[in-house]
């Protein structure tokens, strides 16, 4: 008997449920063979993204510590807790800071949003950094991965830049005075302008501190470009680049690791086998769509293992350990917010985010060189990195290349004891201002502690450089060296700066006042 | 010239020339203006001349902070000069010390004069224009810089 329209919508409706899952999770299953699984990876939208099988040196731990996913992780974070924020933030000078009061302690949870958003962006601040230097010391940045490595330089500038202008949006002193600061090293230009008196003719300074603020000084226009900046630019900015980011991992050829073994002998599950050698006489092309065990034919196997699900199980774990560990201290720990913004009196002493000190301390040096010239100096040389090592070897493997390890660790001492001498001398005896009060301001803004320090790590790496004979080791030699000094300066400001950026063993020995 | 000698440029050569140099020249008028915007046409901000009140109430060899305003105002025997209290490195305010005035964000020191002495100011702190209005009061304008030295007798 024909069914009639009612019926059959009638069996529609009653199926719906079935219907509406059966469209939505096309398997509608846990994948069992090699097949589905390789499906549940690429018919979906968020995992296709991954390649289909892995291979097993990727999922190693110690690889990568995770450190790119976490930094992805605390990224998703900070948006999602960040448009929370939006719904209570005011930007403007008269409402900003009474709108993040009654976030902290009207708002229902609005405390707690408040502290995982900051302690997401801290945490971000980090794994970008020691994902860096992950990267470089597996030399990840060879062949044919320089363009990805120019783009999480991109993503690193962006993820401080989003941590400065968040900075400024709370409008307390805190705030105000990093950001008084932040834009006169915009500025700063201008001393080197001034002292070979060409301001009037040429101020860059002058531009990209008007370009920030929108005005000579911090105010309303400020508050609302940093927000602009914050909320829009700079996350869109962020997002595009970790797009193409992700994108250009998959288009390397995954996560850089040795090359698997060609022909001869290879590990196949433990034992030692010769590997395939083919006939000139037969064709192998179908053996590849063949299920199951398959002759590799004339290389080694490729020791991968299919991503699903062993690859989402570890990036899962990776990104929930983000997510705790965030937790954890935004439970806590309180985001700080200090008394309104005072234009008349400044924080004593007035401290920068502590991932800023290290140049803070520069900057005590000259404002110029130590808040323009010599970061924009460490991007650009960071930058030429994988275009001026281009020998291959030692891709994947930490410090890979013969003796790396040793002048490392070389390079380690060498940069400590060099920056904590520089430091103490400079601590002690003061510079060239305190022997002599009318010098020219050029010789402080080309001689100071700031610059030495470059050019001394500049000519340690050379001399490794001849020493060696090996440019990944210069290389080698001047990351350490930079790494190690941008820690311990970070480190000496943040504890051993106190009031008038004088000099003190504790915080505790601050004076009272 | 024949019409079988091919022409020098085809029409799809042509076009795409075309599209291509529109593209990048919209584009490039584009950005120009749009990196023009938000390079502020008209300043915002107050008027820095500040009115301090009549001279007879700062007392020869007196020294006046006056923290809104960010000077420093001093009235020795040969009249009066103001000195600005915004640090000429990166623009924190100073601070009264025992020799001169310090800086609490880089440690920047000066002297009396605000001649630097110590640290990484660039500058002296400025000295600023002092004048009186018609009935009399101090005005200082913040926004104008006069030589280390200059007093305004009364």
């Amino acid at each position: 008997m024909e069914e009639t329209a009612t019926q059959e919508f009638l069996h529609n409706l009653r199926t719906l449920p079935h219907s509406v899952k059966e469209a939505c999770f096309r398997l509608g299953k846990a994948p069992e063979s090699e097949r589905e699984e390789s499906q549940a990876t690429f018919h979906n939208l968020f995992l296709h993204i991954h390649s289909v099988r892995v291979h097993l040196r990727t999922l190693s731990p110690t690889l990568t510590f995770g450190l790119g996913l976490m930094a992805t992780a605390s990224f998703v974070l900070t948006l999602i807790t960040g448009v929370l924020l939006m719904v209570y933030y005011k930007p403007s000078t008269d409402l900003a800071y009474q709108s993040i009061k009654d976030i902290h302690f009207a708002v229902f949870t609005g405390r707690f949003i408040r502290n995982i958003h900051r302690w997401a962006a801290q945490f971000m601040v980090v794994v970008v950094l020691l994902h860096m230097a992950r990267v470089f010391f597996t030399a990840s940045y060879k062949k044919p991965r320089e363009f990805n490595w120019l783009v999480g330089l991109g993503l690193l500038v962006i993820t401080l830049a989003l941590s400065f202008t968040g900075y400024l949006l709370p409008w307390d002193q805190l705030a105000y005075w990093a950001i008084t600061i932040g834009s006169n090293i915009a500025n700063s230009p201008r001393e080197l302008t001034d002292a070979i008196g060409i301001t009037k003719y040429f101020d860059p300074g002058g531009f990209q501190k008007r370009l920030l603020l929108g005005a000579n000084y911090v105010g309303q226009d400020a508050l609302i470009r940093f927000y602009v900046l914050h909320v829009f630019v700079l996350p869109l900015a962020l997002v595009t680049l970790l797009g193409v980011h992700f994108w250009r991992i998959r288009k390397d050829g995954g996560l850089a690791k040795p090359e698997d073994p060609m022909g001869g002998l290879a590990e196949w599950g433990g034992e030692r086998r010769p590997v395939f050698e083919p006939l000139a006489t037969k064709t192998y092309g179908l053996m590849a769509l063949v299920k199951g065990q398959r002759p590799p034919v004339n290389r080694g196997p490729e020791n991968t293992v299919m991503s699903w699900p062993r690859l989402f199980w570890a990036e899962l774990s990776v990104f929930m350990l983000t997510v705790a560990t965030t937790l954890i201290l935004a439970f806590y720990s309180d985001a700080p917010l200090k008394e309104l913004a005072n234009a008349a009196i400044p924080e004593n002493p007035a401290k920068a985010p502590w991932y800023f000190l290290g140049i803070q301390e520069l900057v005590s040096y000259s404002a110029f060189t130590g808040g323009l010239l010599i970061p924009v100096i460490v991007v650009v040389g960071l930058a030429l990195i994988p275009f001026l090592d281009r020998r291959a070897g030692g891709e994947g493997t930490w410090f890979g290349t013969k003796s790396e390890r040793a002048v490392f660790w070389q390079s380690f001492l060498f940069a400590l004891a060099v920056t904590a001498g520089m430091l103490a001398f400079t601590v002690n005896y003061g510079w060239l201002r305190n022997w002599s009060p009318n010098i020219h301001q050029l010789w402080i803004i080309v001689i100071n502690p700031g610059s030495l320090l470059v050019v001394i790590f500049a000519g340690w790496s050379i001399l490794i450089l001849r020493r060696k004979n090996s440019v990944r080791l210069a290389a080698v030699s001047l990351f350490t060296c930079f790494l190690v000094g941008f820690i311990l300066l970070t480190y000496f400001a943040t504890v051993h700066r106190g009031p008038n950026w004088h000099f003190y063993w504790w915080p505790s020995q601050w004076p009272i006042h | 010239m024949s019409r079988l000698d091919p022409p020098r440029i085809n029409r799809r050569s042509f076009l795409s020339l075309a599209s291509m140099g529109s593209f990048f020249a919209a584009l490039g008028t584009a950005a120009a203006g749009m990196f023009r915007l938000p390079n502020p046409a008209v300043l915002p901000g107050p008027v820095r001349r500040f009115k301090l009140g009549p001279p007879e109430q700062f007392a020869a060899g007196s020294e006046t902070a006056f923290a809104e305003q960010g000077l420093v105002l001093f009235r020795d025997d040969e009249g009066f000069y103001a000195i600005s209290s915004t640090c000429t490195h990166l623009g924190c305010t100073v601070a009264r010390s025992q020799d001169g005035f310090a800086c609490p964000c880089h440690g920047s020191r000066f002297d009396n004069e605000g001649s630097v002495i110590g640290g990484p100011a660039p500058r002296p702190l400025p000295w600023l224009e002092v004048s009186r209005v018609a009935n009399g009061d101090l005005v200082v304008n913040a926004d104008s810089e006069v030589p280390e030295g200059t007093r305004y007798r009364v």
